[in-house]
């Protein structure tokens, strides 16, 4: 069943396209993923669907009501303010139970739903703690328990984890997973950070400039990227820029056709998948380019290299297990899949 | 820790001197009070006694315009806060078209000479029946203070952070509940800083008392300076330092809700 509509979304800042014709759905249970860089309209799509941002056009759907034109409070959709905006004159019961009491649920009942709450994410102890007693992580608890108590129909959640250290951003990212399907919660989920996108999605939205580029499910945005957009801001990848001759691209074992009035090829090359070897390899399958190293990078569970190929002017990053000295001559070998051609 | 001898001296020196700039009135206006006869060039009174003192309290009409002031300065504060919310709300909160010019009416009363405006005022006032009258001095009172508190309470309003009510009205409450149990307990220190300056400056304000209220009423301060006039400045000191102690308990009480612990939490 589909919890939220959102269809043709449009809200402009003077020239600035914010949100340029969006239409994403969220299904039951369901964790959506919003990523993009900075600056491309994921807070604006978050906040639009909350009631912030007065769109420019489009519709809204919440199980089936227009909520297009509802003020904030009439939604019934919880957002996670990416600065957590904790009250600072209530201690953490009153923050968690503001949204109960205004729902004129009973005193005990609004007692057992906060305190369940905080027992689930580990926090019952800091109850009767002022915000500002408490640390970064603990606000964060804080601030998501306060959004779930009242059983939204759709959870909206902006950059949980951006301010929170590296080490514990991992685990509560697979915490917030956890709950979710457990709460069984519709969520969008908006980060710029696509390894955290890949990991907890059910389905990801890439957004860039406004606009949507592509949505699916996270294996298939990996391995079927729209563009070279989504090719190369999903993933940890190399670029590089070769340059067509006669209408044709050549690199290493494969040639490439150019459109008419295309210049050159843009190639992704998923650093990771990549196989290297000294010996030429006699499978004609795949993409293998022959190169020297130039550097090599210790990283811990792999070595970086940079390797010089005769095609480009840009060097070609890959990761492998093995070790190579710099210098030597090897060639990359890239299965299908692991490469993309985009002409430009 | 060790310091040189010679700031030490230096700090010292600075800190008497602010003292005695602080204090050093206050002690001739206590002398003053209690100076049964104090001639020049002697440095401190040649008799004292409590007699001016008997003489205040016995005179209804010192307690009766110390009672007028409080009266006058604690509506007054009650209006200019009643007026000042709303309208530091909106410059807070909205694009009002003409904020700056608005904004800048409101410093109108304070930005002009107080004895023409307010001797304007005084003329237009008693046609109106408010002349002579509590009520005009209030009047009188709350448009020049508004300066201060529209002013105070805008910026307390400006530095809460627009999420912390956002979170609200997505929990589910109207503008006007997430305005009573979000803004409003966070303003609250701004509101006692506007109150106290707002209290004390109509406490001892002068013109806008002088020419509305004279020779009907008499405010405190209006009393002091006809007292002082008659050159009977031991009755003007003992007023004056009995308008010192409202102002003190004010601020005590004030103090208690301006608590540390309250300001850092607005951090948040
Ligand atoms: N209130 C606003 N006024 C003007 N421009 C805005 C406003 N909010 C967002 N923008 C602009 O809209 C674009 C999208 O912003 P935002 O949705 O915050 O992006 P993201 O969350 O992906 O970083 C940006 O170019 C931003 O500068
Ligand atoms: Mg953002």
């Amino acid at each position: 069943m589909v919890v939220l509509e959102t269809r043709n979304l449009k809200k402009y800042y003077g020239k600035v396209h914010a949100l340029d014709d969006v239409s994403i759905d969220v299904e039951e249970g369901e964790l959506l993923a919003v990523i993009g860089p900075s600056g491309s309209g994921k807070t604006t799509f978050l906040r639009s669907i909350a009631g912030f941002v007065k769109l420019d056009a489009g519709s809204i759907k919440l199980h089936g009501r227009d909520i297009t034109n509802l003020p904030p409070e009439k939604r019934n959709v919880a957002m996670f303010f990416q600065n957590y905006a904790l009250w600072p004159h209530m201690n953490v019961f009153d923050n968690v139970a503001y949204g109960l009491k205004l729902r004129k649920l009973p005193k005990d009942e609004i007692e057992e739903r906060v305190h369940k709450i905080l027992k689930l994410l580990d926090i019952e102890d800091l109850v009767n703690r002022k915000p500002n007693q408490l640390s970064g992580g603990q606000q964060q608890r804080v601030a998501l328990a306060r959004a779930i108590v009242v059983e939204p129909e759709l959870l909206l959640l902006d950059e949980p984890l951006s301010n929170l250290d590296a080490k514990i951003r991992m685990r509560i990212r697979f915490e917030i997973k956890a709950l979710q399907k457990r709460l069984n919660l519709a969520t969008i989920y908006v980060t710029h950070d696509q390894e955290e996108a890949l990991s907890i999605a059910d389905k990801i939205a890439i957004m860039h400039l406004g606009k949507v580029l592509q949505v699916g499910k996270p294996e298939e945005v990996y391995r079927n990227p729209a563009n070279f957009f989504v090719a190369d801001f999903i993933g940890t990848n190399s670029v590089i820029i070769v340059h067509g001759k006669d209408g044709k691209v050549q690199i290493g074992n494969r040639t490439f056709n150019l459109p008419a009035g295309s210049k050159y090829a843009r190639i992704v090359v998923r650093s990771d998948e990549v196989t290297i070897s000294s010996e030429e390899p006699k499978e004609e399958k795949g993409l293998t380019i022959s190169g020297k190293i130039m550097g090599r990078l210790y990283m811990g569970s792999k070595y970086r290299y940079e390797i010089e190929i005769e095609e480009s002017n840009d060097p070609l990053f890959v990761n492998s297990q093995n070790i190579y000295d710099v210098g030597s001559e090897v060639y990359v070998i890239i299965p299908d899949g692991s490469f993309f051609v985009y002409e430009v | 820790m060790k310091m040189n001898p010679w700031r030490v001296t230096l700090r010292v020196i600075a800190i008497l001197l602010i003292l005695v700039i602080l204090i050093g009135p206050l002690v001739g206006v206590v002398l003053w009070s209690f100076a049964e006869r104090w001639y020049w060039p002697s440095p401190i009174p040649q008799d004292f006694g409590l007699r001016f003192w008997k003489q205040v309290f016995s005179q209804g009409r010192v307690l009766d315009s110390i009672l007028l002031s409080l009266t006058i300065a604690i509506i007054t504060v009650g209006f200019s806060l009643a007026l000042a919310i709303p309208a530091a709300y909106g410059f807070a909160r909205y694009r009002i078209p003409l904020e700056r010019i608005l904004l800048v009416l409101f410093l109108m009363p304070q930005a002009f000479p107080q004895l023409p405006i307010f001797i304007n005022l005084a003329s237009t006032f008693s046609k109106i029946g408010l002349g002579g009258n509590m009520w005009g001095i209030i009047l009188a009172h709350t448009m020049a203070s508004l300066v201060f508190s529209v002013w105070i309470v805008t910026a307390t309003f400006k530095a809460i952070p627009v999420e912390l009510e956002q979170v609200a009205r997505n929990l589910g409450a109207s503008r006007f509940r997430t305005f009573l149990t979000i803004t409003l307990p966070l303003a609250v220190p701004g509101l006692i800083a506007s109150s106290i300056f707002v209290f004390l400056w109509s406490m001892g304000e002068f013109t806008a008392a002088f020419f509305i209220g004279a020779p009907f009423i008499q405010t405190a301060t209006v009393l002091m300076y006809t007292a002082s006039m008659g050159y009977n400045l031991q009755i003007a000191s003992a007023i004056a330092i009995l308008l010192i102690i409202p102002s003190i308990i004010f601020m005590v009480i004030i103090e208690r809700y301006l608590k540390a612990e309250y300001i850092a939490g607005l951090g948040g």
